[in-house]
């Protein structure tokens, strides 16, 4: 697989982000003066309750809603639009449900331009690494929605990215699914050091798989402290120190979602 | 289902229609109605079947066997009507697909066409008989635009709903895994409006087929609707029959094949449950 992209800077750098939207006549403050660095190589998670701007800032690193305000670059490169470089995994799926399994994997590299002959090596590779090759003809409607996950990091992983943008991937997956894809996912970052900025809310699945933790605040979304994880990998939750990290990030994620909350009394009380 | 279970629901389906008809023999052979008013049954199947076969005896001079089988006046017609479908239905889905994939992808364009058409769609094509006489004449030119007429406005419909109603996700999937404007519209915008373009494929060719008939009865001298017409005006009520069952028949014969031709290539859809 390929060497992290061009030189050793930052893999993402935001500075100053902001990000207003017009809604129902009034103008709500998504995002305010976001400054992140994430490191090449490096699995970030951004935690926060609903409402935070958490995926409003994947969205804006992926280059689908660019910034009000502020700085962003990827790979040293200012954000203009979205690109194969920076891959995402919807937590809908967003598989195309009228390509077969194969034909979803294959898209991006045909995209690419590849030869039929690397287009079909990649993806039997992919497939066998991801324990998808039984269902290769399937179209996605006859997949779980573990499976389905599972394709779509695939079809991302075809065109092989430096980065992968994941916007709670997991996070209509039963438990048990849950915790398999998430090894999984952390079995594919160990053999290829991808950068990883994955979105979620949930405590424990932050502390399971990442460097660092962003928690961010909600409303405007800021980033309200980084949280660095330092315990070895493959993580046991039931550690002691794995649960007093939890205590930490709850306790700081309780203070943003009981604004969430106080906001929304007030929403209806209007 | 077991077998007698199967055949006690064949029964059940079949018992009405039998039934009626011989009630119909029945009182078609009592006298009761004129034959000319209502022939009984079986002299309509009579009919139907000298409507079916060749009017030569086979000649191998001729040209094939097969040749000769279809040489009869029921195939020749079918063959007519059918091609005129097939002709009409491609000039007007033709037309209409690419203006509702327009229409669809570019409000600009809706915008500008939309009062238009919001006003033509309510005509239907049997209306536009008179104009269609006057502008392409007689024979197969004023039928084959009103059958187009009728298969456009049901495609160009669904199509444009088809490419509104692509979910906005499969977009950034694709613009993500680095797709362009052209391959975004042909490789995905396309298919993921295929399940409403093909529901109005399917709308069209019924309205089509509907429209053949009509127009056969005006403008032309062969095919299904001209059949029927001929037939009244030589009191041949039992070919008039006749042809209506043979009218029935292909109607079935083309949404069973176009319902078969949806199940494939909608193979991937979730259906309506999902």
């Amino acid at each position: 697989m390929s060497a992290p992209g061009p030189g050793a800077g930052p893999a993402i750098v935001a500075r100053g982000v902001r990000k207003v939207f017009a809604a129902g006549g009034r103008e709500v403050v998504a995002l305010d003066g976001i400054d992140l660095e994430v490191a090449q190589g490096e699995f970030v998670c951004l935690l926060g309750p609903s409402g935070c701007g958490k995926s409003t800032l994947l969205n804006a690193i992926a280059g689908f809603s660019p910034p009000t305000a502020g700085e962003l670059t990827a790979l040293g490169r200012p954000v203009r639009g979205p690109g194969p470089e920076r891959a995402m995994v919807f937590q809908e799926y967003a598989l195309f449900p009228w390509m077969t399994v194969e034909q979803n994997v294959a898209f991006g590299l045909e995209l690419a331009g590849a030869t039929a002959d690397r287009i079909a090596r990649t993806v039997d590779g992919l497939l066998r690494r991801l324990g998808l090759a039984e269902f290769r003809d399937r179209f996605p409607k006859d997949l779980s929605g573990g499976m389905r996950q599972r394709v779509a990091i695939a079809r991302v992983l075809a065109i092989d990215p430096p980065m992968l943008l994941m916007d709670e991937p997991f996070g209509a997956l039963d438990a048990l699914t849950r915790r398999s894809l998430q090894d999984e996912l952390l079995r594919l970052w160990a053999e290829d050091r991808k950068t990883i900025v994955f979105v979620t809310h949930g405590i424990e699945e932050a502390i399971y798989l990442s460097d660092r933790v962003v928690v961010m605040t909600y409303r405007p979304g800021t980033v309200k402290r980084i949280v660095p994880v330092t315990l070895p990998r493959p993580r046991d939750p039931s550690s002691a120190e794995f649960n007093a990290l939890k205590r930490e990030l709850t306790a700081l994620v309780m203070e943003e979602q009981a604004r969430h909350q106080a906001d929304e009394v007030h929403a209806t009380a209007d | 289902m077991t077998t007698a279970g199967r055949a006690g629901a064949l029964l059940r389906s079949l018992a009405v229609p039998v039934g009626l008809l011989l009630a119909w023999e029945a009182v078609s052979r009592a006298g009761w109605i004129s034959p000319l008013i209502l022939p009984p049954p079986s002299a309509v199947a009579v009919r139907w079947w000298a409507y079916l076969l060749p009017t030569a005896p086979f000649d191998p001079a001729e040209g094939s066997w097969l040749g000769w089988a279809v040489s009869g006046e029921l195939p020749r017609d079918a063959v007519t009507s059918l091609l005129r479908i097939v002709i009409g239905f491609a000039i007007g889905a033709g037309l209409a697909l690419p203006l509702g994939l327009a229409m669809g992808a570019w409000p600009l364009a809706h915008d500008l066409l939309n009062p238009l058409l919001q006003v033509l769609r309510p005509i239907p094509p049997i209306a536009y008989i008179p104009l269609a006489i006057l502008w392409f004449g007689l024979g197969n030119p004023p039928a084959l635009f009103l059958i187009s007429l009728g298969a456009f406005f049901p495609v160009l419909v669904n199509t444009i709903a088809g490419v509104r109603s692509v979910d906005s996700i499969y977009l950034r999937a694709a613009r993500n895994l680095g797709a362009g404007q052209a391959v975004l519209f042909r490789r995905v915008v396309i298919p993921a409006a295929m399940p409403y373009i093909l529901t109005g494929v399917r709308v069209g060719i019924g309205v089509a087929f509907i429209v053949v008939i009509v127009a056969e009865m005006i403008a032309v001298n062969a095919g299904l609707g001209y059949r029927i017409l001929e037939a009244r005006e030589y009191f041949w009520s039992d070919k008039v029959i006749a042809g209506m069952i043979t009218i029935g028949l292909c109607g079935l014969g083309i949404d069973v094949g176009m319902s078969r031709l949806n199940g494939w290539l909608l193979r991937w859809h979730r259906g309506v449950d999902g």
